[in-house]
């Protein structure tokens, strides 16, 4: 029995410390927030876009010319080299808050959000900016050549199908530098690669001496020089009439990651910042009212035992809330709306035993017994009802769209604890209860109804 | 109600939103006055936006759809909406979704909704695997499954009418509703069903009492909690319908509409189609 009080009072001291320090991290309940130590800073609520105000942008890679073993690498690429540019305060301002995400998704897009902002025409021209660098070579004799018919009967041959892509690609770009040519005093952007590019530049050269190298900038092509001998040094230069302002720029934004293949915007989404306060308000709001009502039904209906969930309910909710901080999930209005529905799924496996225990009371038994037939009858009902909610929520977060996922994510997580916070903290809660007795006071406590039943 | 269901869906077709037929949403706020909407209508129509859908929401506000809009055409659109400027407004939402985003979409979706189903049935025979007397285990998989539909197809109704009369669009959470819908039901049923297992497994009933009786029994030991159950889901989503984000609304109503009938059906639907298997099942 004394193990049993311990055992209840560790865990109502252990769920009071994950209250405290849901609390403690959320910056609107604290006044001082300022001045709390860094721990407690480290731990926000991570909100949605539809909720803090922000931009959205999905785009279509062009994967065409890649083999299909390199998309997956490519991709990444391209994620790495988009992320650099906005992450980098530098170039974008206030964007440089590191909450943006870039992620790769459904095999060949690109999903970037960007939290606060919330203005698409800014947002969608600073990915726009980011230079795409391919460099080509000549196809091989051949291969059929398009050619064009104008008007006039002339005859032109189509350059740019005469070149063929390579791996090479801004992605193996490392610095590029602004020089200018001795002679002409035309400026040209000079390039060094990585340790991978140098050595794809070194075979490309080496393959293709007396042949032309095309480079092409934002899929235009821009410079093919000569091969005279093979490069091994990593060293490429662009000399393609720029003026000078433009020669700089491109230095520029190459050096602040070049795409290793075009993109296409699909999608763009933009959040206001008033809207997405709005629904973060009216989210808290629904979700406190419900689960006062919860409280309030189980109180009712339950007496002694719905306080006892009651209470075991409100360590589900600072679970939850603290697991959304600690993991981090991020948070939408869909995955406030899998939480709350969670809240009512976490009073249904109490209500099963419940249920189950009153009718061991009518059959006749203790209220201990009672008790604990409840528990294990109830158990196959609440574990097979629970599977099919576990799968739902499985199917939905592999089907998902980040909306979809948040609510997958919020409401498994809600079913699997509440299997956990049902089962074994209300049950050790009752437990201590035992000692309560027999009596007629004890059985009004465990029955329910509004009326005292006999 | 399902006839009535249907009848909704013939008559009045599901509506499907940007999220599964591209396209784009503009919400704008005035900042004093909005311009009237037939002066904006015959600016708008200009654009070569193809055909653009205007409606006025809140005192100051407008609604636009339209085709999908690239970044040029989103801005030429802000430019004609606030008339150049002389007309102060703030954005409140922008979002465009590509004609192929949505059909990748509705893939998924369809994928999702079979998968959904066809792990549930499997879910239901494997739980059910050691009841086969009298009614073999997969059948309570298609009971539960003919109860799903008619859980399921309900709220689509709701939501069409409501669709018709409010303008709610078919969207993303649409499809999560429905598939929620089905694991909330289908729990319901299996706890009802769980018990008949309990019933026919239990020593007391071995070659007595018939199987109506014992589905009787079951039923009479299982609804109140099923009805406190629903109560409390439901009571949170009416706290969500009400009070919460604009953009679950419809969403939290369906999904109450859904609870209703899931736990409805389980009681007055599923059970007695068990016992009418059985009895169908005596006279062959």
């Amino acid at each position: 029995m004394t193990k049993k009080v311990i055992l209840t009072v560790v865990l109502l001291l252990l769920g009071a410390v994950v209250g405290l320090f849901v609390y403690k991290t959320e910056p609107k309940l604290n006044g001082n927030f300022e001045t709390q130590s860094a721990f407690f800073k480290k731990f926000p609520f991570r909100l949605g876009l539809d909720l803090s105000g922000g931009s959205y942008l999905l785009y279509q890679a062009g994967t065409s010319n890649i083999d299909s073993s390199q998309v997956g690498d490519q991709m990444q690429a391209l994620r790495d080299a988009l992320e650099k540019r906005l992450n980098n305060s530098d170039i974008s301002g206030v964007f440089g808050v590191s909450e943006n995400t870039v992620r790769v998704e459904g095999g060949d897009k690109i999903a970037v959000e960007l939290p606060g902002v919330t203005d698409a025409t800014e947002a969608v021209n600073k990915i726009s900016k980011t230079p795409l660098l391919e460099f080509k070579v000549e196809a091989p004799a051949g291969t059929t050549k398009k050619a064009k018919v104008d008007e006039n009967g002339q005859v032109t041959v189509d350059l740019l199908q005469q070149f063929v892509s390579t791996e090479l690609t801004g992605r193996y770009l490392k610095k590029a530098t602004l020089e200018f040519n001795q002679n002409t005093r035309e400026p040209m952007v000079s390039l060094q690669f990585d340790e991978t590019g140098t050595k794809l530049f070194a075979e490309i050269t080496k393959n293709n001496i007396g042949k032309l190298v095309a480079i092409y900038l934002d899929g235009e092509l821009r410079s093919s020089p000569v091969v005279r001998e093979q490069i091994p040094d990593g060293q490429a230069v662009i000399s393609g009439n720029f003026t000078p302002d433009e020669a700089k720029e491109l230095v520029r934004n190459l050096n602040y990651g070049a795409l290793p293949m075009p993109v296409n915007n699909i999608s763009i989404k933009t959040i206001g910042a008033t809207l997405g306060e709005n629904a973060l308000v009216a989210g808290v709001k629904a979700a406190t009212t419900g689960f006062l009502l919860v409280v309030l039904f189980l109180i009712l209906w339950y007496r002694l035992p719905g306080l006892v969930a009651a209470v075991s309910l409100s360590i589900f909710v600072v679970i939850m809330l603290a697991l959304f901080k600690l993991i981090p999930v991020t948070l939408t209005a869909a995955g406030i709306a899998g939480f709350i529905i969670s809240i009512g799924i976490a009073v249904d496996a109490n209500v099963l035993i419940f249920e189950r225990t009153k009718e061991e009371l009518r059959a006749g038994k203790s209220v201990t017994d009672a008790m604990a037939a409840g528990f294990s009858r109830a158990w196959f009902s609440i574990r097979d009802s629970n599977i099919s909610n576990i799968i739902t929520a499985l199917i939905l977060f592999w089907f998902g769209t980040s909306l979809i996922k948040g609510f997958a994510l919020t409401l498994g997580m809600g079913v699997v604890i509440s299997l956990l916070s049902a089962i074994t903290i209300t049950r050790v809660f009752l437990s201590v209860f035992n000692f309560i007795g027999n009596g007629k006071i004890p059985r009004f406590l465990f029955s329910s109804g509004v009326t005292i039943k006999t | 109600m399902v006839g009535l269901s249907i009848i909704a869906f013939f008559v009045f077709g599901l509506k499907a939103g940007i999220d599964f037929k591209g396209g784009a949403l503009t919400e704008v706020l005035y900042k004093t006055d909005r311009p009237s909407q037939e002066d904006l209508d015959s600016t708008l129509q200009n654009l070569s936006l193809g055909s653009v859908l205007i409606q006025p929401t809140g005192a100051f506000g407008y609604i636009v759809k339209s085709r999908d809009l690239t970044e040029a055409e989103h801005t030429l659109l802000l430019k004609t909406l606030s008339a150049d400027g002389k007309n102060e407004l703030t954005e409140i939402s922008f979002n465009s979704i590509g004609p192929s985003v949505g059909q990748e979409l509705t893939r998924k979706a369809f994928i999702a909704i079979v998968l959904v189903s066809l792990a549930i049935i499997c879910f239901i025979a494997f739980a059910f695997r050691k009841v086969s007397r009298p009614v073999s285990s997969w059948r309570y998989g298609f009971i539960a499954i003919v109860t799903l539909l008619h859980d399921v197809v309900i709220p689509i109704g709701l939501f069409i009418i409501l669709s018709h009369y409010y303008g709610a669009e078919l969207d993303t959470l649409f499809v999560v509703a429905v598939l929620t819908i089905l694991g909330l039901s289908v729990s319901d049923t299996i706890v009802i069903f769980d018990r008949i297992r309990e019933n026919l497994n239990s020593q007391d009933n071995v070659g007595s009492a018939n199987f109506s009786e014992i589905v009787g029994r079951s039923l009479e030991q299982s609804y109140v909690r099923s009805i406190c159950t629903s109560l409390t889901v439901i009571l949170v989503l009416l706290a969500l319908f009400f009070f919460g984000p604009v953009s679950t609304r419809y969403f939290a109503i369906m999904l109450a509409a859904g609870m209703f009938f899931g736990t409805y059906s389980s009681i007055f639907l599923a059970s007695p189609l068990l016992v009418l298997v059985e009895e169908w099942q005596k006279k062959k």
